[in-house]
């Protein structure tokens, strides 16, 4: 079973720091949320974890299975098994969704491929794209448009499932895949993600909603406040930030909620 | 349902540098090397060379007298280092024109197999012409066409054996006084393509035209003159390709097209010259009523392209469309762009225009839209976007707009991007390398253009944008 472990994680931004020591373990097969308040810091390890360049680790590593990733490229971190759903999917232009998927595919798959070597069979690809479409109620016309590019908010998100579903990770990070969607479009990503995650994938859920969770009950909760994790609790701990807030989080954390930055209005 | 997945990403890996072209052949064969240098009694062997009739070698010499007074352009590119006196004015490698690859001297056909020409005719091509230096080596026309009484030929040709039809529009279109390179091209031209499409005939499988310059120091003057009868359509597409060499090679051509009311005509180009090639090219269309003229410019190698292929809108609805891709790499200078000229009422042009610049390379976008008085009723767009690879690469937008009527729609959009940061990660957070995600980004910025071409050259050109791309990114 593989271990996605973090430790004493420290993330700046242009120089500001943002995460100041994050400690998380996240076993193949478990369902995790991470919540807390705009500006904890959520995204950034997200970000970090994914190797986005503007975000610096300063401090402590990121783990799969003992190799550290923290240096790596965004590309050797995926094919170690590392996704990230993005909160905001980039706009590729001209880029047909299927020509992308299969190349990213290729190299998902066959961690040793080079470039300019051999995709995975049209055949194949063809047979598992339809498939996994068709269970996302995708139409399959999507994978001849241009990735992302006149995507409505719920396509997008869609299309972050469907990627998941082909490159099957061994860990995946959802960057607030629910937010800015209907509840209908909530419901397909939530049951798209439950179908998925399986034995197979461990699951970091960054959200803000309870219905995405309803379908993906999380083993763990984790609460992050001002760059770090302050709690850790079972799924009753969500329900309980849903109905409450994070007031009573501050309440039990006085010094760290001391150093949130106020967001200017 | 079913949905087809086009994928075109599929390369096999080529192993070689930069441009795959750069090989040549021995000349110590070839039938006739002129002397190096321009004057007047090179330009009156040719004629001689030719055996052309005296209004040809009268319209030479006159020409050579024009260019000579012309001063060199100061804008687009430097041309102040072509040195005239360097460069071989006619060279004619092969006795003639060939019909069979079978009978074409052996260096030749192997260069041209690979080149993949001989291939590319059996697949898909009605008709191909092959020049080679001065001259064209290789000519063939499907049967069915000929008899419905389509020419294809080469220009020295269609001077011999259609006189009447060459004189009444050679030299109409883009007369020698038109710019400096018009006049050189007329006074030392030679090979290029001679097309007669009749009325009404249609003709469904591109004519291509292949040049090659193989020796050192060549100046290559094909002059091409396409006349599309009304009703009729046809596409014709030209190759080119050159040795690399450290000293400087001239490419100076002259196309003239007309496009007769209700005709459609379509010129694609994918110039791959190598980095050591001068292109200066003028070409024009003149589209009647009703018709419809493209072109399809693709500007990829040369060490500086100055082009800006030209439509004048001359009846009544004619519509005329340039799509235009340039790629500057190191070295490299592409000023291109296109011009359009509504001449008559409720006429429309498009002007696509997209420019990709990396390793220091220079590309400009250079355009002309002008309307005249009284061409009432005309639209026009133009829409130029350029993406820059790297901070050292530069891109520049020079739109001129010229407008003597008032009931005309012109728009004008341009847009420059550097390759995002945001598009990068996201393409490598699945899995895709740095060079890999670049290439895969600037393919796409392509695209809707590259989509334009036919199945085969769409493949080459993301074939070539790729080569140009690789181990470029660090």
């Amino acid at each position: 079973m593989s271990l996605l472990k973090i430790s004493d994680l420290h993330v700046s931004v242009t120089g500001t720091p943002i995460l100041k020591g994050v400690n998380l373990e996240i076993n193949q097969g478990e369902v995790h949320a991470l919540m807390g308040p705009n500006g904890s810091g959520k995204s950034t390890l997200a970000y970090a974890m994914a190797g986005h360049p503007s975000y610096e680790i300063t401090k402590g590593k990121i783990e799969i299975d003992g190799t550290n990733i923290s240096e790596l490229d965004p590309n050797e971190r995926a094919r170690l098994g590392l996704f990230l759903a993005f909160q905001y999917p980039v706009v590729i232009p001209g880029v047909k969704v299927a020509d992308f998927l299969r190349h990213a595919m290729s190299n998902v798959r066959n961690p040793d491929r080079k470039e300019g070597e051999k995709l995975i069979p049209m055949r194949e690809f063809r047979k598992e794209l339809r498939d996994q479409m068709s269970e996302l109620g995708m139409d399959l016309e999507m994978a001849r448009r241009y990735l992302n590019e006149g995507f409505s908010g719920g396509e997008k998100k869609r299309m972050e499932i469907l990627q998941l579903a082909m490159l099957k990770p061994k860990f995946a990070v959802l960057d607030e895949t629910d937010s800015g969607l209907d509840s209908d479009a909530v419901k397909v990503v939530s049951e798209g993600l439950s179908r998925l995650a399986g034995a197979e994938m461990g699951v970091l859920i960054i959200t803000h909603h309870e219905r995405l969770l309803e379908f993906n009950q999380p083993q763990f909760t984790h609460v992050m406040l001002a760059g770090r994790i302050v709690e850790t609790g079972d799924a009753s701990l969500a329900a309980e930030l849903h109905e409450h807030g994070y007031s009573s989080v501050r309440e039990r954390h006085p010094d760290v909620a001391a150093e949130e930055v106020v967001e200017a209005v | 349902m079913s949905t087809k997945l086009d994928t075109n990403s599929e390369n096999e890996k080529v192993d070689i540098g930069d441009y795959q072209y750069g090989f040549h052949d021995p000349t110590d064969k070839y039938v006739f090397t002129g002397q190096k240098g321009l004057n007047a009694a090179v330009v009156a062997q040719i004629s001689e060379m030719k055996n052309e009739p005296a209004w040809m070698r009268d319209f030479r010499l006159k020409s050579l007298e024009i260019f000579e007074q012309k001063p060199t352009p100061q804008w687009g590119g430097n041309l102040n280092e072509i040195d005239y006196q360097s460069i071989h004015y006619f060279v004619r490698a092969s006795a003639g024109q060939e019909r069979s690859w079978e009978d074409v001297p052996d260096d030749i056909r192997k260069t041209y197999d690979r080149l993949g020409i001989p291939e590319a005719e059996k697949k898909f091509l009605s008709g191909v012409k092959a020049q080679y230096e001065s001259e064209v080596v290789y000519g063939s026309l499907q049967e069915d066409l000929a008899k419905q009484g389509v020419l294809f030929t080469d220009t020295d040709s269609a001077l011999k054996d259609h006189p009447e039809l060459f004189r009444e529009y050679f030299g109409k279109i883009i007369p020698p006084d038109d710019n400096k390179y018009a006049a050189l091209n007329s006074a030392v031209w030679s090979g290029g393509s001679f097309v007669y499409v009749p009325p009404g005939v249609h003709i469904e499988f591109p004519l291509q035209a292949y040049f090659r310059i193989n020796s050192e120091n060549m100046g290559q003057f094909e002059r091409t003159l396409v006349i599309v009868d009304e009703g009729a359509s046809c596409h014709y597409v030209e190759g080119c390709t050159a040795p690399t060499y450290s000293s400087n090679s001239l490419h100076s051509a002259v196309v003239e097209i007309i496009v007769k009311r209700g005709g459609r005509f379509r010129y694609t180009t994918i110039q791959n010259w190598s980095n050591n090639v001068y292109n200066l090219v003028t070409k024009r269309a003149h589209a009647y009523e009703d018709s419809l003229m493209e072109w399809v410019d693709g500007n990829l190698g040369s060490k500086l392209t100055m082009k800006y292929p030209a439509i004048f809108l001359m009846g009544e609805g004619a519509r005329g469309e340039t799509l235009s891709i340039a790629f500057a790499g190191k070295g490299q200078h592409q000023d291109a762009g296109a011009k359009m000229v509504h001449c008559a009422p409720n006429t429309s042009s498009r002007i696509i225009s997209k420019s990709i610049s990396k390793d220091g390379g220079r590309s400009s976008y250079r355009g002309l839209v002008k309307v005249d008085p009284e061409a009432h009723g005309c639209k026009s767009n133009v829409v130029c976007d350029a993406l820059l690879l790297d901070p050292k690469s530069r891109s520049d937008t020079y739109p001129y707009i010229e407008i003597e009527d008032n009931d005309v729609a012109i728009e004008h959009e341009a847009s420059v991007s550097k390759i995002g940061e945001e598009q990068l990660f996201y393409l490598m957070s699945r899995g895709l390398t740095e060079a890999e995600a670049s290439s895969m980004i600037v393919t796409g910025f392509i695209e809707p253009l590259v989509k334009e071409l036919p199945m085969e050259y769409a493949v080459e050109m993301n074939r070539l944008i790729e080569l140009q791309m690789e181990g470029s990114i660090g």
